[in-house]
């Protein structure tokens, strides 16, 4: 059966890089369409009417929208190799639920240390801080978030990782004086392949980030 | 039955959050009991022991486990109790779409509907405007089908349990309409069916109740 498999994304996107992970793990082809975000195309219009937003997944022509939601049916339609949520029913749960965290938690505090100034950027930093704190107490000492194998929540976080340069720079702090074990995580996760092959360059995101703020209208 | 251990539900009685793990219970008919927090007030023990993160309800307590998040709980039940009333379709590709409208409801919706109500009156317009344009899409997905999981009540539905029942309440104590069922037909007839189930009915909040409490909440915020 030979599928078509095309993912509408943007480089920088932290969610967009979860599936592209999720693709490379399966070792399942896919065609990259390259999106402007100031300037959607036809396709990501029609794919995702509701959001038009990345990243958009297409298999066989059908769109799946929202990055873990796309995760999840990639483990599902792909079950034979690399399995990326638990099979027990409580690790999965317990899985989604830092999934969940992740999502509602680290991008607002996150965006703050670049894209805001004075108090507004300390109060993002400092809660930035707090929330990979809480997730570094989840990973524990661990290898994965998911124990020995790799998988969805690391999935969920890692994309954020590439952005921690950037966040550092601009916010004037560092994360792995306070999180150095989830530095360390990240580092374990850059080995392996699918995320080495999805993740930019870190410094190719602090050189991106003066034209996002732009594109905001930030100073 | 196999699974007939131990399960606790924390909850909160005028909460669609909490009711959706209710209801899915009853569904599947899991018995359980049930525990009424006082979030606004004084969170108990218990709560803060199983749920340290957000210190919210419904948490589910299975054999001494516990689970947050009251659409990772449902999934959480799906998985666990295997009976013949299901809440999720079988295709994955159906299994995301699913998920993608029970996150829309949640994230988009339900918040702006609140925002339009309850928000600065500064924004209640553009709330408002974005409510009903969220409402359109799940009028449009909802289309012919009886429910949204098709002919029986699916993730979807639970997921969008405030919309079938709390958003009239909210709608007559507030006195923002969004919802009309000449702009909604379909939600409007999918409304009367989902509460008229006999598993949904059993767990709702009695409505004069709700509108107490919302004629309270809102009597406080008349002032901005």
């Amino acid at each position: 059966m030979a599928d078509e498999v095309i993912l509408l994304d943007f480089w920088p996107s932290m969610f967009g890089m979860r599936t592209r992970i999720a693709l490379e793990e399966k070792n399942v082809k896919f065609d990259y369409r390259e999106q402007d975000l100031w300037n959607k195309s036809p396709i990501l219009l029609e794919m995702n009417p509701v959001h038009s937003k990345i990243p958009v997944l297409i298999h066989n022509g059908k769109p799946v929208c929202e990055s873990l939601i796309q995760v999840e049916y990639i483990d599902e339609v792909w079950p034979g190799i690399n399995p990326l949520l638990p099979s027990d029913p409580y690790q999965r749960a317990q899985a989604k639920f830092w999934g969940d965290y992740i999502d509602k938690k680290v991008y607002a505090s996150a965006r703050l240390t670049w894209g805001a100034k004075g108090e507004e950027q300390e109060a993002g930093k400092k809660e930035l801080i707090e929330i990979l704190k809480t997730l570094e107490s989840e990973l524990g000492d661990k290898i994965y978030f998911g124990g020995e194998t790799f998988g969805y929540v690391d999935i969920a976080l890692i994309g954020f990782y590439s952005w921690f340069g950037a966040y550092e720079k601009f916010g004037n702090f560092s994360i792995e004086a306070e999180c150095p074990k989830l530095i360390a995580w990240g580092k374990r996760c850059v080995e392996r392949e699918s995320v080495a092959k999805s993740l930019p360059d870190s410094e190719k995101i602090i050189k991106f980030v003066p034209e996002l703020k732009k594109h905001f209208g930030i100073e | 039955m196999n699974q007939g251990e131990q399960v606790k539900v924390l909850g909160l009685w005028g909460s669609p959050f909490s009711k959706r793990v209710e209801m899915v219970l009853k569904l599947k008919g899991i018995p359980y009991e049930y525990i009424e927090e006082d979030v606004y007030g004084n969170k108990s023990p218990m709560l803060l022991k199983y749920n340290p993160i957000h210190k919210k309800v419904p948490v589910l307590v299975h054999n001494g486990r516990s689970i947050a998040e009251s659409l990772v709980i449902v999934e959480y039940i799906e998985d666990t109790w295997k009976t013949s009333q299901t809440i999720l379709p079988q295709d994955p590709y159906e299994r995301a779409m699913a998920r993608f409208w029970a996150k829309y409801v949640d994230e988009k919706v339900m918040v702006a509907i609140w925002k339009a109500c309850w928000g600065p009156r500064s924004e209640r317009e553009k709330e408002t405007k974005e409510a009903y344009e969220g409402l359109k899409y799940l009028e449009k997905e909802l289309g012919d089908k009886h429910f949204f999981g098709g002919e029986t009540i699916g993730f979807v539905d639970i997921a969008a349990d405030f919309i079938g029942y709390w958003l009239g309440i909210v709608q007559e104590a507030s006195g923002v309409t969004i919802m009309t069922a000449e702009e909604f037909p379909n939600l409007q007839r999918w409304s009367k069916d989902f509460i008229d189930n006999n598993f949904v009915k059993e767990v709702l909040p009695p409505k004069h109740e709700l509108a107490a409490l919302f004629k309270a909440q809102f009597g406080s915020v008349t002032s901005d």
